[in-house]
């Protein structure tokens, strides 16, 4: 059983024109799918779905085999903003969806300070967000997130905001955690080498209907360079191909 | 330290030397002798005047006080009430924001004898008074404060999993708290000068009271004894509000730094 199904979605907003149109996804144990478009594509407005801020007119979301359409609080989301509450300190952030569950505060604080340093935060539970660099940030929102979800995560661009170098670093950050974590994980990007780069499979959406699936057969962890291979470039010349 | 000490005297002196520029003009005015004693009493008569009356003054301040703290308390709490429930119920707040405003255009001076009339000469009328001008910038400014939320702050929190109540607690209300303090300095200043008018316009203990006494003894110097007193009191209570702000937001600090 896979961990997350989407089966056949359609959705727009108030009888405006259809902004997906029956969309089939599948999300496997431990996998890393990225969903990957130009801007507008449809891509935000399917993760509403999945979170269950959405309802669609068609189709079904099933979270390992049972249905959570329209159902929110079942996996967990990330946005591209960190969206860390500025007057919360990093660990009372993370702890946020345990208390929300009704957890005591001081469980909840003990539980997440066990991940901190997996996630290479460690030391800045009593910081305020507004004291940590963009990459800190997104690693306390990403804990955050791993905190809440079950099983799984939905990351929307959650390194676009960040420079050039930072994002490099943490791709490979992020490779490293996830091989240890295990989370199953559906990624939004418009950045072809990260999808390449992260994904063990690859959607291609546009125009709010799936226009094609890649597998990136590499096997992780990935090597450091995998980005500099012949085999990087072919999977991204079938994707710019697709995509036109 | 040295930079601290710089930036602290910095911040400090440009206002000390005002006030002392201020006070040296009085003195001035008051020993040429070109304004009678009886009409602008001199800072040295002042000061032997709040000697010889402060006991009399502490307690008449107290009863002030008391009423400015009630009547601060419960136009927080009707403020926040009302700001609750016009963020919770947009009908609400259609129906009920126009009539606060045309609330707040009728005169304080017009409310007060009226108030006084109607709950009579003790503490009543002073608290009610004060609840009437406290609950309107409390009331607003949270309103401002909850609506000021970041939409995808409180999507994120819905999906995960967070009902009304949380959203409440844990986005909207720290949220709000710096509208809220911000509102609260001017509140407290107006609150004790609330107190005061009601207390002037009838009843017989309060530092609105005493000033009225002083005025038809034509003790001036009591009555400028007075004025400062209640300065003084309105500054304490706008620092003490700045101190609780600190308590409560400690990660403004942080915020502002960065």
């Amino acid at each position: 059983m896979s961990a997350l199904e989407v089966k056949n979605v359609t959705f727009s907003y108030d009888d405006q024109s259809t902004v997906l149109q029956n969309v089939n996804i599948t999300l496997n144990k431990g996998e890393l799918v990225s969903l990957l478009g130009v801007s507008g594509g449809g891509k935000t407005t399917l993760f509403n779905v999945i979170a269950g801020l959405y309802k669609p007119q068609q189709g079904q979301v099933l979270l390992n085999g049972e249905d959570i359409t329209g159902q929110t609080g079942k996996v967990s989301y990330m946005l591209q903003k960190d969206m860390l509450l500025p007057y919360r300190t990093v660990e009372d952030n993370v702890a946020l969806p345990l208390i929300l569950r009704g957890a005591k505060k001081k469980e909840a604080r003990k539980t997440v300070g066990e991940y901190f340093a997996q996630f290479g935060i460690d030391g800045t539970q009593k910081k305020y967000p507004a004291e940590l660099s963009g990459g800190m940030r997104q690693r306390a929102a990403l804990l955050r997130t791993y905190m809440f979800s079950g099983s799984v995560a939905l990351l929307d661009e959650p390194f676009s905001a960040l420079d050039t170098l930072t994002k490099s670093e943490m791709h490979r950050w992020y490779l490293d955690v996830m091989d240890n974590i295990k989370l199953s994980t559906l990624f939004i990007t418009h950045d072809i080498d990260e999808a390449i780069l992260l994904s063990d499979r690859i959607y291609l959406l546009g125009g709010g209907s799936i226009a094609g699936e890649i597998v990136i057969a590499e096997p992780k962890p990935r090597r450091k360079d995998f980005n500099l291979t012949e085999e990087f470039l072919h999977y991204k010349r079938q994707i710019v191909s697709k995509i036109q | 330290m040295n930079e601290k000490l710089r930036s602290t005297i910095n911040k400090i002196l440009p206002p000390v030397v005002a006030l002392l520029l201020v006070f040296g003009l009085w003195v001035y005015i008051c020993s040429s002798g070109a304004v009678p004693k009886f009409l602008l009493p001199s800072p040295a008569d002042v000061w032997n005047a709040f000697c010889e009356d402060w006991q009399l003054m502490l307690r008449h301040a107290r009863v002030t006080l008391t009423e400015t703290f009630i009547g601060l308390a419960l136009g927080i709490v009707t403020g926040f009430l009302m700001a609750v429930v016009m963020d919770r119920f947009s009908i609400v707040k259609k129906m009920i924001y126009p009539l606060i405003i045309i609330s707040q255009t009728i005169p304080t001076v017009a409310i007060a004898p009226l108030l006084v009339l109607w709950l009579g000469y003790q503490m009543l009328p002073k608290i009610v008074l004060i609840i009437l001008i406290v609950f309107f910038p409390i009331a607003i400014s949270l309103l401002e404060g909850f609506a000021s939320v970041d939409k995808d702050t409180v999507n994120l929190m819905r999906s995960m999993g967070a009902n009304r109540l949380q959203i409440f607690r844990y986005v909207k209300v720290p949220s709000a708290l710096g509208h809220f303090f911000s509102s609260l300095k001017i509140s407290v200043s107006y609150a004790v000068v609330g107190a005061v008018l009601a207390e002037w316009l009838g009843g017989t203990e309060g530092l609105g009271c005493y000033m009225t006494r002083v005025r038809k003894a034509f003790s001036y110097d009591k009555m400028f004894a007075v004025i400062i007193l209640i300065s003084v009191i309105s500054l304490l209570l706008i620092w003490l509000t700045g101190f609780l702000q600190k308590r409560f937001m400690p990660w403004e600090k942080v915020n502002k730094r960065s």
